[in-house]
């Protein structure tokens, strides 16, 4: 108890420090995750992935790299330098053809060897899609347990950008969960992006990790320099609260941690923030313990509101959780339209909307 | 849009106007300058599967030559002005520009007739002007202000208008939509055909195969457009493709190599390729060019090719330059013509530049318009704290 209390306080405090000008352009305020004890260095998001594949090239001599433009760093700059380390027969350009690499990856995994494959943007994995779902996901279940390419990781920048419009900006973490046989997550920060891409890199399953692409560069934290990995399927509880449960992932924690505070400051409502970080499996026990204390439940993603996963989470919580709530369960979500270009910020579930859904919710 | 639709009417005017003048001052010259000329393409063209292949020699007028100069030169400044745009950060996201490649664009354009159909990927600001958008139209669109072709809510990757079908942002999906177009106008029986555009780096994308296949096995009128501009984003052909002759890998479908730096021998293939869609079958064109941008404007365009290469090209194989200079030699157009064609279209650019700059976004309202049509629940989902209706604004100009 006392241990989280400090930790909380050092969270507070670091997230004090990391107060914004208030005109900032991105629709969030970044709330870096205060490091555990251990060396560290300060590394962005695209950096700590880059450290992370660093470190499971290294460790694991049958670890391949690819996809388009990987080789000489990729767009986002996660794989820089790692060609020139590991050799261009382990860390390598593909063509411009997701279904390839996807089936190429899986082939690879197949074969016993460890395949990192990059989908240059999330928005380009439909290609691959049959693969992903038809072949990956299915390969041990079909085989009788005798075949799998649990040895593949996918890596896929995702999310809003505030310039990507219709094809560089999409959120795809609900089709993807849909399948079972698959692993999905989604980091908010550095720390846990570099934790989760080498958890799933050593996890038995085919791993999806969408990497919001905003915080690439615009998150930065202390990250342990050390080989490290997070629990898959794990929720991070990042406020505690009393009245109204958040729950969110990727770049969307940082919204929700400030509309916790602004809630607090304007509205005296004790908000719970949750990082939900697995999307599949995900953990509903973290989450129906939180919604059973609160009562109330506020979800926030980009992606669309229909069939986006908030509404499978939503389903289960009033499944689990119907006699605890005060309230129905709220989404707060990208509308029902394509990803729009000039219009981002209506899209998105702003500050400003989540703090409504959480008046509205507290006044139902 | 009142704007955008009178200014395209303007753009055949100012074209025609000024051929009027040149011909004009040709004829007070006491005909010094020939009216037409017969050229021979710059390089020979490269057959797969033909027996016979396009003319190599070509006749070119002086109203010809006014025409694709002045449209060249257009598209070089549009893509110039959008350059800048996106670095004073008035263009923001994704911006892939043409320079470089504007005479596969104005050759094919030539040759196609109001029955036929374009569709392309993500460097289509030339292609978008070439087929009636105007340079405002293209600018304001980059800029996401109304007066833009897809009013602002598109940007660059997403630009459409009558008999062109965009605009695609994923590599290679275009080509299986532009077999789909073929298929409709032979369903039709209009003698329509389409022209479906992708990249070296698309040419990898197995749904080009799967393309080729069924416009071959139902005889489609397609010409799959390989505009092989050497790099795959950042990846060189030669490590993408186990085969870099890419008019060779339509396997049973006919090829053609063409020099994409000379107007008129694409124009010259196009001609051919269209009457052989027509009454054979589908073939593959490669236009072998050249792009002096990066693949985007987050990519500088010097860490996979040389500073070298680059200037090499511009030096010794410009598209506008080449043709011009050949223009000049040939006597169709005077130095005096150019600069008055340069003058004009600079100031047509800037003008449209300052415009798109200055023009307004489109109201918020037109978010949740136009997402389907016939919603059949009246309400936008997901609009937490609004009420929107779904509103359809623009019926396609295909129905």
């Amino acid at each position: 108890m006392r241990v989280s209390q400090v930790a909380r306080s050092c969270f507070n405090t670091l997230r004090l420090n990391f107060r914004p000008a208030p005109m900032t352009r991105s629709h969030f305020t970044y709330y870096p995750t205060a490091v555990g004890p251990g060396d560290a260095k300060k590394m962005n998001m695209f950096t700590a992935i880059n450290n992370a594949m660093d470190l499971a090239l290294e460790e694991d001599s049958t670890a391949l790299l690819f996809g388009e433009d990987v080789g000489f760093g990729g767009v986002f700059r996660c794989s820089v330098n790692l060609r020139d380390k590991y050799g261009k027969d382990r860390v390598f350009n593909s063509p411009l053809c997701e279904q390839g690499i996807a089936g190429f990856a899986i082939g690879v995994a197949n074969a016993g060897a460890t395949a990192i494959a990059e989908i240059q943007f999330a928005d380009y994995i439909f290609p691959s899609f049959d693969q992903i779902v038809n072949e990956a996901a299915k390969y041990r279940y079909r085989s009788g347990g005798l075949f799998d390419c649990g040895s593949l990781t996918f890596r896929v920048p995702c999310g809003a950008v505030g310039h990507g419009a219709l094809y560089h900006s999409q959120s795809p973490e609900a089709y993807f969960a849909h399948t079972p046989g698959l692993r999905v997550v989604v980091p908010r920060g550095p720390i846990k992006a570099k934790g989760l891409l080498l958890a799933c890199i050593r996890d038995p399953n085919p791993c999806i990790v969408f990497e919001p692409k905003t915080l690439y560069r615009a998150a930065v934290e202390e990250v342990p320099t050390e080989y490290y990995t997070s629990e898959l399927g794990k929720a991070d509880i990042l406020r505690k609260g009393k009245d109204v449960t958040l729950i969110g992932w990727g770049t969307q924690v940082h919204v929700l941690l400030e509309v916790a505070e602004l809630a607090k400051e304007k509205h005296n409502i004790d908000c719970e923030v949750i990082d939900l970080v697995s999307i599949l499996p995900w953990d509903t026990e973290t989450i129906c313990n939180s919604a059973k204390k609160t009562g109330r439940v506020v979800i926030a993603h980009e992606a669309p509101f229909t069939q986006g996963f908030g509404s499978e989470i939503a389903a289960y919580i009033q499944d689990k959780c119907f006699l605890n709530l005060e309230a129905p369960v709220k989404r707060v979500t990208g509308w029902d339209t394509p990803f729009p270009h000039v219009f981002e910020p209506f899209y998105l579930p702003d500050k400003l909307r989540c703090l409504t859904a959480i008046k509205d919710i507290v006044n139902y | 849009m009142l704007r955008t639709l009178s200014r395209v009417s303007e753009l055949p005017l100012i074209v025609k106007q000024l051929q009027k003048n040149a011909a004009q001052a040709g004829v007070a010259k006491t005909n010094n300058y020939a009216t037409e000329a017969t050229v021979q393409v710059n390089r020979p063209f490269k057959l797969h599967r033909l027996d016979e292949g396009p003319a190599t020699e070509v006749k070119l007028t002086k109203d010809e030559a006014l025409k694709y100069y002045t449209q060249m030169q257009t598209i070089r400044r549009i893509e110039t002005a959008a350059g800048n745009l996106y670095k004073e950060k008035i263009i923001r996201g994704f911006c892939h520009l043409y320079s470089g490649q504007e005479a596969c664009a104005v050759g094919m354009k030539a040759a196609m007739r109001d029955v036929d159909n374009i569709i392309s990927a993500y460097r289509v600001h030339g292609w978008t002007y070439l087929m009636g958008v105007s340079p405002i139209g293209v600018l304001a669109e980059l800029t996401g202000n109304q007066s833009g072709c897809a009013r602002g809510k598109g940007g660059s990757m997403h630009m459409y208008a009558p008999n062109f079908f965009g605009g695609n942002g994923i590599v290679g999906a275009q080509v299986p939509l532009g077999t789909g177009v073929g298929l409709a106008c032979k369903y039709k029986g209009n003698g329509g055909m389409c022209l479906a555009l992708y990249g070296d780096g698309a040419a990898n994308q197995g749904q080009v195969f799967e393309a080729y296949n069924m416009a071959y096995l139902w005889k489609l009128p397609v010409i799959f457009v390989c505009e092989n501009n050497n790099y795959g984003m950042g990846t060189s052909s030669e490590r993408a493709s186990c085969n870099t002759d890419y008019y060779t890998r339509g396997d049973a479908l006919p090829g053609i190599w063409v020099d994409g730096m000379d107007v008129l021998a694409v124009r010259s293939a196009t001609e051919f390729a269209i009457n052989y869609v027509n009454t054979v079958g589908p073939l593959v064109m490669e236009t072998n060019t050249y792009r002096y941008s990066g693949h985007s404007m987050s990519d500088p365009g010097t860490s996979y090719r040389t500073r070298e290469e680059i200037q090499e090209v511009r030096q010794k194989r410009d598209p506008i330059t080449s043709f011009k200079e050949m223009c000049i030699e040939l006597g169709l157009i005077t130095t005096d013509e150019v600069k008055a064609i340069d003058l004009k279209v600079r100031k047509e650019i800037d003008e449209a530049t300052a415009f798109a700059k200055s023009d307004a976004e489109l109201a918020v309202s037109h978010l949740w318009t136009d997402v389907s049509s016939n919603n059949l629940e009246p309400k936008l989902r997901g609009t937490n704290s609004y009420n929107l209706d779904h509103i359809q604004e623009r019926k396609g100009v295909n129905h």
